[in-house]
């Protein structure tokens, strides 16, 4: 059906527009800056929220989810950066270069800034502020999409990083975006931008350890020809998290996504990926262990505009009591992307019958020499495995535990990066460990 | 990879240019005044002479309508339907009352001998002659067949056969009459009046259709087909069928459809409504070739229809097989409601989309009972300029324990300005339920290829036994009396399939 004009707004789509008007002229911006957070702005206060009519949002109806919107952040005061010092966790057994984040604003102080042949890193808020030529050659462009959610993060994008590396650098430390909360809920609008050139290599990860926030992320990720980028994810939240992933890879790339959301009690991951260049090859893949009322949507549009190039997509769901799953995997194969190899599976292991799972794989195809294929799968774990392993004297408990790990397993046992493969199972295991 | 050329080929036969049955019959027809409102509603009720609480059914459909507005979401573009410049019931002049087939236009008639349907007892399928395995004569197969002009039915056949095994098999607007009890008791109930744009338009002016009722424990004891056909310019075509299979019953029904070549887009907008009580299974077969429209994409029908079968009783059956070819567009989607514990539900599809064709296509699958399973198979080929859609949703609800269901689509592009787009979903809403779907690629396995050649056949007709055996996942489920029609896509290759 059609989507209704509606003049009412809900009091979150109220409190997010005057949080614009209020904040416009203290929001970072220079001029171009400024017109393209107008334009963002016009497009959320004309729909509204994302809601199930819809079709992206179907599952995931943040009008009705959104009870109201929480003010924005302030600057992070001494405690909370204090607090900060310890957050990201599930990554320190990495050697790695941190650069923190409190309530969505860089903290440099407790940040790796150490200068490295190749690298710039710099604050999103400076960049916003002085006009910085990466920032506007890159962020909103990088893959124009007409998401309510990107627009929202556009209009009163805040701080993040900006990342670039310069052609043929290889960096051998990983970078980790540590995001921490203090501890008054607020809204964060965070906004990044990493610009990897040709030939340069990039490790880089995102942990978020969120109180009852509401963090509206956006992250623009452009890959150079011939470029190599891993990327990890791993989100905890109690309050609302909705991140954007936007790619952009060139030729001959090769990229892997992965993200983990474990005790995230609301969480929309959508990713908009686009192969702009012959013969790249990219993975994309996630893990989500949902309890209680947690409710974890995967979204993306993988977008095949050159042929040659593979992808893969795995994603797999562990539901326990009352949770619920969405994805929702686009494949778009454009006219003359030809030779095309792409694979997207996505797998629902429900462990109660008040859980839900909800799986749409789908393909948009238009070339004719293209092999793409999808598979979606939802059941329960197979008895007579659990039986087996209970027979030789393992307890209930710890036989569903062995069954989950194996099922999870599989995607991320694709990760090469052996710190991070670790680090993210036992990231797992730590949520089985605590499964009452 | 590449469709390969013997599948070009065959779809190439079945283009749009190539459309066969785009005659025009020269009868004297009788039309409602252009356009739709209450009296046009109040003009299709008196026409059919029907009771108070029909036209009142209808009345209520059609303010219903007024407050609707037209489904959007479909992967399908087309003008604006201007619903003021249709008729909305067209039917060929005739005496009142008919004795027998001989007072029917002979006009009509010659226009069903010209598509091939047999309207003649005696004629019904001249000349085959079923064997067995062991090669002995079975007897004769007949088919009962139920013919619809534009707005009306003009003939029904072997209605007094039927009759004697207590089959109900007559036109709706005769069951309206006949068995009112009946209609009054499930029209509307799968596929109420407010269902949809499309469904509420057809409840407030549908004109004809089949009503086939089959009363418990009986085995329907032939075939029974209906034969739409479209003639008059500017007319939509409104049918409305009704099938109820009572405890234990069993029917095989099957359709068909073609219309004239016209420069200007018609629509129809069709209602089927299956029943099944306890054990009772019903099989629904539909062989849609209604006019394209030509190779540019003018003219050509809009089909629009909702389709849905309700499996009420415990371990009923409901199968819905369709071969789709023509339509300027097809927007359909037949479901099963899997509402009796252990009933079972099947989609079998192939839809071939040539020219500027548009198909939005696929099936829902609601399970509510306990332990009921359902079954999808769906082949997509789209050539020329066209878009092929397989569109599904399977569901379990939360009591609906040890539901089942495995669903496979494939789809095959012949050139590169055509679409093929899978867009299924699957919602799980109890750990019991398995849900399975695949859009898997299709190659021929090179282990079958081997044995057949060395066996002693060529490549070539190895190929196409390997390949027969794959595309009759769907082929296999039709009627023999549609086979003939099926023939020509038989050989069709899904070699070189994308998801």
């Amino acid at each position: 059906m059609n989507a209704e004009v509606r003049a009412i707004k809900t009091p979150a789509e109220q409190a997010l527009v005057s949080a614009y008007e209020r904040t416009r002229a203290a929001l970072p911006s220079s001029s171009a800056v400024a017109d393209l957070r107008d334009e963002a702005f016009k497009r959320f206060d004309a729909k509204g929220l994302p809601h199930r009519r819809v079709e992206e949002w179907k599952y995931t109806d943040l009008r009705a989810l959104m009870r109201d919107a929480l003010p924005l952040a302030g600057a992070p005061d001494a405690a909370s950066k204090a607090k900060a010092k310890d957050a990201g966790k599930i990554f320190a057994s990495i050697v790695s270069r941190k650069l923190v984040f409190v309530d969505g604003a860089f903290v440099p102080e407790l940040s790796d800034l150490s200068p490295e042949a190749g690298l710039t890193i710099g604050s999103m808020a400076d960049a916003l502020a002085k006009g910085d030529a990466l920032v506007a050659a890159h962020v909103g462009k990088v893959f124009p999409t007409d998401d309510i959610a990107v627009a929202l993060n556009t209009a009163l994008m805040g701080d993040g990083a900006v990342i670039h590396v310069a052609a043929g650098t290889v960096l051998e430390r990983p970078i980790h975006l540590v995001f921490a909360s203090s501890d008054t809920p607020s809204s964060n609008f965070i906004r990044s931008l990493v610009v990897v050139e040709k030939g340069a290599q990039l490790t880089i990860a995102e942990s978020h350890e969120q109180n009852t926030s509401q963090v509206h992320a956006a992250l623009e990720l452009v890959i150079g020809d011939e470029a190599q980028v891993d990327y990890f994810k791993a989100t905890q939240t109690r309050g609302l998290h909705v991140a954007s992933l936007i790619l952009n890879a060139g030729a001959n790339v090769k990229f892997n996504t992965f993200a983990l959301n474990s005790d995230a009690s609301l969480v929309r991951n959508q990713s908009f990926v686009r192969f702009s260049g012959e013969g790249s090859v990219g993975g994309l893949r996630g893990v989500n262990l949902l309890r209680s009322k947690e409710h974890v949507d995967t979204t993306m549009t993988i977008e095949h505009a050159a042929g040659h190039c593979a992808s893969r997509e795995q994603f797999k769901s562990v539901l326990d009591n009352e949770s619920k799953s969405v994805f929702q995997g686009k494949i778009v194969v454009k006219p003359h992307a030809q030779k095309t190899d792409t694979k997207m599976m996505t797998r629902a292991l429900l462990l109660s019958d008040e859980a839900e799972a909800y799986n749409k794989p789908e393909l948009e195809i238009f070339a004719d020499d293209v092999v793409c294929g999808h598979g979606a799968t939802a059941g329960a774990l197979d008895p007579g495995l659990k039986f087996y392993l209970m027979s030789r004297g393992i307890d209930d408990k710890q036989a569903e535990a062995l069954l989950i790990q194996a099922f999870i397993g599989e995607t991320v046992e694709e990760i090469t990066h052996e710190g991070f493969r670790d680090a993210l199972m036992n990231g797992a295991l730590e949520w089985l460990e605590t499964r009452g | 990879m590449p469709a390969v050329q013997e599948t070009v080929d065959r779809v190439r036969q079945i283009d749009v240019d190539q459309y066969k049955y785009g005659f025009v019959t020269d009868v004297e027809s009788e039309k409602a005044p252009i356009g739709l409102s209450e009296d046009t509603v109040r003009y299709i009720s008196a026409k059919k002479n029907e009771p108070e609480w029909m036209l009142e059914w209808r009345l209520g459909a059609y303010r219903r309508w007024l407050t609707m507005r037209e489904p959007d979401w479909a992967r399908v573009n087309y003008p604006k339907i201007d619903y003021q410049n249709a008729y909305y019931y067209s039917a060929p002049k005739q005496k009142p009352e008919l004795a027998s087939l001989d007072e029917v236009d002979p006009q009509i008639l010659e226009t069903y001998k010209k598509l091939g349907i047999p309207l003649r007892e005696q004629e019904m399928l001249a000349g085959v002659v079923r064997r067995d395995q062991d090669g002995n004569v079975l007897p004769e197969r007949r088919v009962a067949v139920d013919a619809v002009f534009d707005s009306v039915s003009v003939a029904t056949t072997f209605k007094e056969e039927l009759k004697r095994a207590g089959v109900i098999f007559m036109p709706m607007s005769e069951a309206i009459q006949e068995h009112p009890e009946l209609v009054k008791k499930y029209l509307g109930t799968v596929v109420p009046t407010s269902d949809n744009f499309f469904a509420t338009l057809n409840s407030a002016v549908f004109s004809d259709g089949s009503f086939v009722y089959v009363p418990p424990g009986v085995r329907c004891p032939m075939e029974l087909s209906t034969y739409f056909r479209i003639n008059e310019a500017n007319t939509g075509q409104f049918e409305r069928t009704l099938i109820i299979a009572d405890k234990g019953a069993y029917v095989s029904y099957l359709e068909g459809c073609t219309a004239p070549m016209r420069d200007e887009n018609q629509l129809h907008a069709a209602v089927v409504e299956l029943v099944t009580h306890d054990d009772a299974e019903i099989k629904y077969s539909t062989v849609q070739n209604w006019y394209p429209g030509d190779a540019d994409g003018k003219g050509g029908i809009f089909n629009f229809v909702t389709k849905r079968g309700d499996c009420r009783g415990k371990n009923s059956k409901i199968s819905w097989t369709q071969v789709e070819t023509g339509s300027a567009i097809t927007w359909k989607y037949p479901s099963c409601i899997l509402r009796g514990d252990g009933s079972r539900g099947e989609f079998y599809s192939i839809a071939i989309s040539n020219g500027m064709q548009q198909v939005d296509s696929g099936t829902k699958m609601i399970h509510l009972g306990k332990n009921t399973t359902s079954r999808i198979i769906s082949k997509g080929i789209s050539a020329g300029k066209s878009n092929n859609t397989y569109r599904g949703l399977v569901t379990a609800h939360r009591k609906a324990t040890n539901a089942r269901n495995f669903t496979n689509c494939d789809s095959l592009l012949i050139g590169d300005q055509c679409g093929a787009h899978t867009v299924p979903y699957i919602e799980a809403k109890n750990s019991s339920s398995v849900f399975e779907h695949e859009a898997s690629t299709s190659k021929i396995s090179e282990d079958m290829l081997f044995y057949c050649r060395q066996r002693g056949m060529s490549a070539e007709e190895a190929t196409a036994l390997v390949v027969n055996g794959f595309v009759k996942d769907v082929l296999q489920q039709l009627p023999m009396e549609f086979a003939v029609e099926a023939q020509k896509l038989i050989s069709i290759s899904l070699e070189g399939s994308v998801g």
